[in-house]
């Protein structure tokens, strides 16, 4: 699904990775963890084409093709998700509309018509359901005065709605309480196949309890430093980080 | 011979045609006296800096208007909210139109200036309002004072409210090679008196019209004043639009300024708080292009303490096209506990498109709280990729985000079928596939 290959990005001056090596297979979700500042959101965003950074070396491959100058819009078509740690506010476009409006431009890449307003509501009206969003919510303006919460879960319905192949879901548990955490969980083990895969950033174990990872990965420095299974997690949540910096040392 | 002194020698043939024993007639000698002093204002006024009325001056208007030309309702109906009913006070050349207009006199006055002016029965509130706010000295205002004949008479009683909103729509035919329109409104809300006004210029060919407006609007003791101008005309249409309004105890007036067309467009906004708890609202947004030029100066004289202003005007430029914002706030000596609040926000599409804004605060009281802020800049990058991120292309994604900044502003429109069209008239000016209904 998707294959990383050494690769260093930089914004400006900075260089935030520094050959990430990665295989993500179709049906497997994998877990990237580690300190604040390690590159996590950086990979994230450098996935789904933020231009911003500046890719040095290396390639990043979805189904064996290179996205080296894909714009995000096109990523977005080919199937990859990123649900973002701080979401846009969007005035003026409601839920229900900007959700209309991403669906049909990803259907017209395709070369397909508007999905037929009758099948538009009913996919609204289903994953809605599955994500306990009410339906006042769906009027609302884009992420406008959402509380922390309720803009995670709005991450989620989108992804649900999109049906991605590859979902990033960057640091979605923080700012939700527990039953939130539960719903958004729910929701990303509901979305799960043997034909997607789902990347999970976090910071804490808190998640994994909820989405089991298959693998789950280390990042320090811009480098994956360890990687292993979802035991890993749990080590970190007992010992922090600080023993896998020291280890990168030697 | 200058658009000046043919305006000037045209009075004479105007008093032809007007009752010049009506005491009015003598305001409006003094008028033309003043403005053949002042003559039309030049860049040399900081008022008028950056804002030429040269190439306008050149052209050769016809002044008065001739019969009234018929429009079919079918013809013009678009340029109406005919989703909905409303009063219609409407003019073709300058000329009353009763057969486009619905006015009413049951219970309110929803009527035209005309009557007001020579009927014995409004002799009083004339002798009252009628150019009392408005600017003895301000050149443009005292040459429409000094033609005043025609416009929009509203006068709501105390205590009443219209049973639906009010429409001032003027048509241009294109009839004269030419036209200059010199339409006068008085808009009177007694106390706990509530209305809601559309007004919007229209020319429906492409000969040149220059209108130059006044509208004196007097809120009384916690009376309501929603307006809402729809400036959304064609390159060859120029507008002055002269706005003064009077203040009293607990008023709210709010004027909402949808600036969307026009060759070049003044509006001189003028709010005068003559009470206390007064709150004064100014929306704008402004999208414009080609070499469409747009120029917005607010006044608000805070004269009393414990009122409110707030202004929130938006823009987006493109190609050539030219912006001015002025925003002067006064707040007098006496008037502590002011609440100021000005915001003057800008989207510049292309390296031509201008946009100068200025707050101007004078303030002589000590215990206010006055803000403003301008801003001239280009999209959030973030916003961009996050749209971008969910499959929507860049350009469309551009679009999406100027509709969501321009739209912030809309939210104070309390008539929910303009408030759709105003949506509309956005998104198609920024080429959004919005591919929902609002």
């Amino acid at each position: 699904m998707l294959k990383i290959n050494n690769l260093h990005a930089r914004v400006e001056d900075k260089e935030i990775l520094r050959g990430i090596n990665l295989t993500v297979n179709a049906g497997e979700v994998h877990a990237i963890m580690g300190p604040n500042g390690s590159g996590k959101s950086t990979l994230a965003a450098v996935i789904a084409g933020k231009e911003e950074f500046e890719i040095t070396e290396g390639e990043v491959y979805l189904e064996g093709e290179n996205l080296d100058e894909t714009s995000p819009e096109d990523r977005a078509h080919k199937g990859i998700f990123l649900s973002f740690q701080y979401p846009v506010e969007i005035p003026g476009v409601s839920v229900t509309n900007f959700m209309k409006t991403a669906i049909n431009e990803s259907r017209k890449a395709k070369g397909l018509d508007d999905m037929p307003a009758k099948d538009m509501l009913k996919l609204i009206r289903e994953k809605s359901e599955m994500l306990e969003i009410d339906r006042k919510f769906l009027s609302r303006s884009l992420n406008e005065g959402f509380s922390g919460g309720e803009k995670k879960r709005n991450e989620i319905f989108q992804m649900a709605m999109l049906e991605p192949k590859l979902a990033i879901l960057d640091e979605t548990d923080s700012g939700l309480d527990i039953d939130a955490l539960r719903i958004v969980a729910n929701g990303v083990n509901k979305l799960k196949s043997k034909d997607n895969a789902v990347i999970v950033i976090t910071h804490y174990q808190r998640l994994l309890e909820y989405i089991v990872p298959d693998f789950v990965h280390v990042l320090h420095n811009g480098k994956i430093v360890k990687s292993g299974t979802k035991d890993l997690a749990l080590e970190l949540e007992e010992k922090g980080y600080d023993w896998l910096k020291q280890e990168t040392v030697v | 011979m200058d658009l000046k002194e043919k305006l000037v020698s045209s009075f004479l043939v105007f008093e032809n045609g007007v009752d010049v024993d009506n005491p009015v007639h003598d305001i409006r000698t003094e008028a033309i006296k003043n403005f053949e002093a002042k003559g039309f204002p030049t860049k040399k006024e900081e008022a008028w800096k950056y804002t030429s009325l040269n190439t306008l001056q050149k052209i050769d208007y016809s002044i008065f208007p001739k019969k009234e030309n018929m429009l079919e309702y079918r013809d013009v109906k678009k340029y109406f909210i005919h989703e909905i009913d409303t009063f219609k006070i409407v003019f073709v050349d300058g000329v009353y139109s009763s057969f486009l207009s619905e006015t009413t006199h049951d219970g309110v006055d929803v009527c035209l200036m005309s009557s007001a002016l020579n009927k014995p029965m409004y002799k009083q509130i004339i002798d009252v309002y009628f150019n009392k706010i408005a600017s003895k000295d301000d050149s443009l205002t005292t040459l429409n004072t000094a033609f005043s004949r025609e416009g929009a008479y509203i006068y709501i009683p105390k205590n009443k409210i219209p049973k639906k909103p009010i429409e001032i729509v003027h048509f241009s035919t294109g009839n004269e090679a030419a036209l200059l329109l010199q339409p006068r409104n008085l808009i009177i809300a007694e106390e706990n008196a509530e209305m809601q006004i559309i007004e919007r210029h229209q020319s429906l060919t492409a000969n040149e019209v220059l209108t130059n407006s006044v509208t004196e609007i007097y809120a009384a003791k916690n009376s309501n004043v929603d307006y809402y101008k729809v400036q959304n005309d064609l390159t060859t249409a120029s507008l002055i639009d002269n706005t003064y309004i009077d203040q009293k105890d607990g008023s709210v007036v709010k004027v909402h300024t949808f600036s969307f067309g026009g060759k070049l467009t003044r509006n001189n906004l003028n709010f005068y708080q003559n009470g206390e708890r007064i709150d004064s609202t100014m929306k704008g947004v402004t999208i414009i292009e080609e070499k469409q030029h747009i120029d917005h100066h607010t006044l608000v004289h805070h004269i009393q303490p414990n009122c409110e202003s707030h202004q929130d005007y938006k823009g987006i430029y493109g190609e050539n096209s030219t912006g001015v914002f002025n925003g002067k706030i006064i707040v007098d000596k006496i008037a502590q506990k002011t609440n100021a609040f000005q915001q003057n926000n800008n989207i510049l599409m292309s390296d031509k498109a201008t946009i100068n804004t200025k707050p101007q605060l004078e303030i002589f009281a000590d215990d206010v709280k006055c803000s403003h802020g301008c801003t001239i800049g280009q999209l959030d990058e973030e916003a961009l990729f996050y749209l971008q991120s969910r499959g929507i292309p860049k350009k469309e994604a551009r679009a999406l985000l100027m509709y969501a900044f321009a739209n912030n502003v809309l939210e104070s429109v309390r008539i929910p079928e303009l408030k759709v069209r105003i949506n509309k008239l956005i998104a198609n000016k920024l080429g959004v596939r919005l591919g929902f209904d609002l």
